[in-house]
């Protein structure tokens, strides 16, 4: 299991995390990110790809 | 041409964000030999973006904008505080400013580019904002009651007048286009946004260039071409950047605007021919992008260097593998959306494709009210090629889509 974190206080809810992990991010209604904190391994590669992409540098994943 | 020797390092030039994402793709694509980066800045890469936002509006230092380091770089090699000053693709060598000449296996060219500077004589209280040290000096100069006046206003100008007045100082654009962001927004958004920064009070000298930086110790006024004089503490030049490619210069690689390269992100020289062993990522790289068509062209968007530093180390891995995997990872579609953001005051731009391609006949909204938050097209021969928002994300989504599927 892979657990992911976001800094709330940095994200501007740019959404570029949607495309490369759907699974675990998304903007709602309001325009604002919401986020499932933890992903399967198998889907390592989509979150480090949301963590690379994010212009804040908002989203770690915790080792 | 001389065989590669296999012991040499892959040789990254340039260590930004670029640089770092093409170390991290050669690891995860199973490359394990020596990396070696090279880069002129002394600081590990870090995110260029909040410089004109939220860092140059806080304290600015290097942790809060650093790059986190992955466990897989932990044995890349980092050369910092050197330029590269030449190189022999016949020799496989690149000649450093200390005066060092190393081998590279490869080279992965990732030098990007640097603000462009007018040409008047230094003076204390000119500044530009590229680099970190940039954004410290500047910062230090951006006290409450500073009269700024920013030259250029495309969304560099824009957000450092934006954030510069929201620190308290009064904030002038002086420009030479007819609106703020004209060219990459067309007309009508332009305009809009000209009337959004006025009523932040922001003023806009357009269809002006400076003539004269006055001032004795320090920066205290700024001549325009139509005669005003402005008067100024703080001048911040946003005036365009340049291809850091004089350490090409003579190599043989098609340097007519940054650095040519194909769908692969190889280097190719001015004859025609890609070069296996050599990369370019980037805003530096001119390559053609099949979500719009076959002409190569630069990128100056926050994504590029990730993308195209991620595709780069894939097709380079695959070359130094020599597995017989390599023609299937260059036949692997590469068509990266480009995409940026700007936040102006409460002003939030998001933007998708390439809006630059359309004329401004061609520019409709898709939702919303210009005046509030809307929803923007762009069109080249009646298919999407590009969408932005005003204070809109979520909705951008399907046009996003849309454009990735050929516009249609």
């Amino acid at each position: 299991m892979i657990k992911i974190e976001v800094d709330m206080n940095q994200c501007q809810h740019y959404g570029q995390c949607v495309f490369e992990a759907p699974d675990n991010f998304k903007l709602n209604d309001d325009d604002k990110l919401e986020y499932v904190a933890e992903a399967p391994d198998s889907e390592r590669d989509n979150i480090e790809a949301a963590v690379d992409v994010c212009p804040m540098q908002a989203i770690r994943i915790v080792e | 041409m001389s065989e590669a020797n296999p012991a040499a390092p892959v040789v990254i030039v340039g260590a930004a964000m670029g640089g770092l994402r093409a170390a991290e793709s050669l690891r995860r694509s199973g490359y394990t030999g020596a990396i070696r980066v090279v880069g002129d800045e002394l600081h590990a890469p870090y995110n260029r973006p909040p410089l004109s936002k939220e860092v140059l509006a806080t304290d600015v230092t290097h942790e809060a904008v650093a790059f986190p380091s992955r466990a897989e770089m932990g044995d890349v090699e980092w050369m910092l505080g050197v330029r590269a000053s030449a190189v022999d693709l016949a020799a496989r060598t690149l000649t450093t400013d200390d005066g060092n000449v190393q081998e590279w296996r490869a080279l992965v060219i990732a030098t990007g580019l640097r603000a462009r500077r007018l040409d008047f004589a230094p003076i204390a209280g000119r500044h530009v904002v590229r680099s970190l040290d940039d954004a410290m000096a500047l910062r230090a100069e951006l006290t409450v009651g500073a009269r700024v006046v920013v030259v250029g206003s495309g969304f560099l100008g824009c957000e450092l007048s934006a954030t510069a007045s929201k620190l308290g100082c009064s904030v002038t654009i002086v420009t030479p286009s007819v609106e703020p962001m004209i060219r990459p927004l067309g007309d009508l958004v332009a305009k809009e946004m000209r009337r959004r920064l006025n009523a932040e009070g922001v003023e806009i000298f357009s269809g002006v260039t400076v003539a004269a930086i006055n001032g004795g110790a320090s920066v205290e006024s700024v001549e325009l071409s139509d005669g005003r004089v402005i008067e100024a503490d703080v001048v911040i030049e946003s005036v365009g950047s340049d291809c850091n490619i004089e350490w090409l210069e003579g190599s043989g690689l098609d340097l007519s605007d940054g650095v040519l390269a194909d769908n692969a992100m190889r280097a190719v020289t001015a004859d025609g021919r890609a070069r296996d062993d050599v990369y370019v990522v980037g805003d530096i790289a001119r390559f053609p992008n099949p979500m719009f068509d076959d002409v190569p062209r630069r990128i100056e968007h926050w994504n590029i260097p990730t993308d195209t530093g991620k595709r780069a180390g894939a097709v380079l891995a695959a070359h130094l593998a020599d597995d017989g995997s390599f023609d299937d990872v260059v036949a692997k579609p590469f068509a990266p959306m480009p995409s940026f953001w700007s936040n102006q005051f409460e002003i939030k731009l998001q933007a998708y494709g390439l809006l630059g391609l359309v004329s401004d006949d061609d520019i409709r909204i898709l939702e919303g009210d210009l005046a509030d938050q809307v929803a923007v097209g762009y069109y080249r021969d009646d298919r999407l090629v590009g969408v932005l928002g005003v204070g809109m994300k979520a909705a951008l989504l399907p046009y996003r889509k849309q454009i990735a599927e050929g516009g249609n």
